[in-house]
């Protein structure tokens, strides 16, 4: 115990970084709860075909299933990157 | 009407069959028939932590193939006339429950005026866990205040308001009772374990009890006394406080905050 710890700054307590951790995980897989298995892979392939045209990061897509009275929505949206027109790997 | 209660976790190891056997045993204390039945075919377990295992001579699997009728398999506790184990079988055959068998056991029980059925869910989510909660009115989802364990019993809170027989019937939701075993008040204190409070938030759901870490669990299990029974420990007091609750009565948490230490400790230590 140097003299000069209590000067240093506390790490962050790890119970609070369990709780952000767990924040961030569940609501994730509370949103995909039900949906239909096939999604993880949809989101995938579809990556593979954008990737063709831009450069995307798999968490720029966002695959969504809606419930609304009686009938289902699936929702797509890919967050381009700024400013990047389409690559020439294309093809 | 017979009230089917599942203790169901996700997660193994957090305290399913030490939750279900003080349960039963606490429900059979306030006066109520129960029944505690162990799913977890393959590894028996319940009838250690109940103090039974000898008594064991026909099974849960038993009663559903006819080959011995429920009477026969019902095992009557020591302690409380009114509190009987049904356990499980050891066979390795993975379909040996099925759901019109599960069903008609606890139609049976319901016939016998059990005015109570605990049902101790094994780990995971296949079908024995399945079998456990599908029939249940009442829902105890066991978690530690450790990462895993809250992520599983969120899938398993998940799983109780879809794949239920009350929710595919549309018989009004399960009811949902959280029990936070093995808390520690003074790493909570120190930031090392998440609170009451973090587990709360997280899983949008109020916990129905907080179970102390505590060296008397082992020891009960060690004798094969449910631990609700040890008198002398917090968790024995946080499990009965629990079970007045599922009850309906309204009683403070207890054991959540570190022990202040007497004048007494302070000067002498200890």
């Amino acid at each position: 115990m140097g003299i000069l710890d209590f000067l240093k700054r506390k790490p962050e307590p790890t119970a609070t970084v369990a709780k952000e951790r767990l924040r961030i995980i569940v609501a994730q897989e509370r949103s995909t709860r039900g949906a239909p298995d096939y999604l993880p892979l949809l989101r995938n392939e579809l990556l593979e075909v954008i990737k063709k045209y831009v450069h995307v990061d798999i968490e720029a897509i966002n695959i969504n299933v809606e419930r609304d009275s009686g009938h289902e929505v699936l929702e797509l949206s890919v967050a381009l990157p700024d400013g990047k027109p389409a690559t020439s790997s294309a093809g | 009407m017979t009230e089917i209660i599942v203790v169901t976790s996700g997660k193994g190891g957090v305290g399913k069959t030490t939750t279900s056997a003080s349960l039963a045993t606490g429900l059979a204390m306030a006066g109520k028939k129960v029944a505690v039945i162990d799913f977890d075919v393959g590894l028996r377990n319940l009838d250690l932590i109940m103090g039974c295992e000898r008594r064991v001579v026909y099974d849960f699997v038993n009663v559903i193939h006819g080959e011995a009728t429920l009477k026969q398999s019902l095992i009557k506790d020591k302690r409380h006339e009114n509190l009987y184990v049904l356990a499980a079988s050891q066979t390795r055959d993975k379909d040996a429950l099925t759901q019109e068998g599960v069903e008609k056991v606890l139609d049976e029980l319901g016939k016998e005026g059990f005015d109570y059925v605990v049902c101790d869910s094994p780990a995971g989510i296949e079908k024995g866990a399945h079998l456990a909660m599908y029939f249940a009115d009442h829902a105890v989802v066991v978690v530690n205040p450790e990462v895993s364990s809250v992520r599983d019993s969120d899938r398993i809170l998940g799983l109780l308001s879809s794949k239920t027989r009350r929710a595919e019937r549309g018989d009004g939701a399960i009811a949902q009772h959280l029990l936070l075993t093995r808390y520690n008040p003074a790493r909570v204190a120190i930031g090392e374990m998440l609170s009451v409070k973090d587990v709360e938030e997280i899983l949008g759901i109020n916990v129905v009890g907080v179970i102390p870490e505590s060296e008397n669990v082992l020891a009960a299990s060690n004798a094969g006394v449910p631990v609700i029974l040890d008198e002398q420990s917090n968790a024995g007091h946080a499990y009965r406080d629990t079970v007045a609750r599922i009850l309906g009565e309204e009683r403070p948490l207890r054991f959540v905050d570190v022990a202040k230490k007497g004048f007494f400790q302070r000067v002498f230590g200890g």
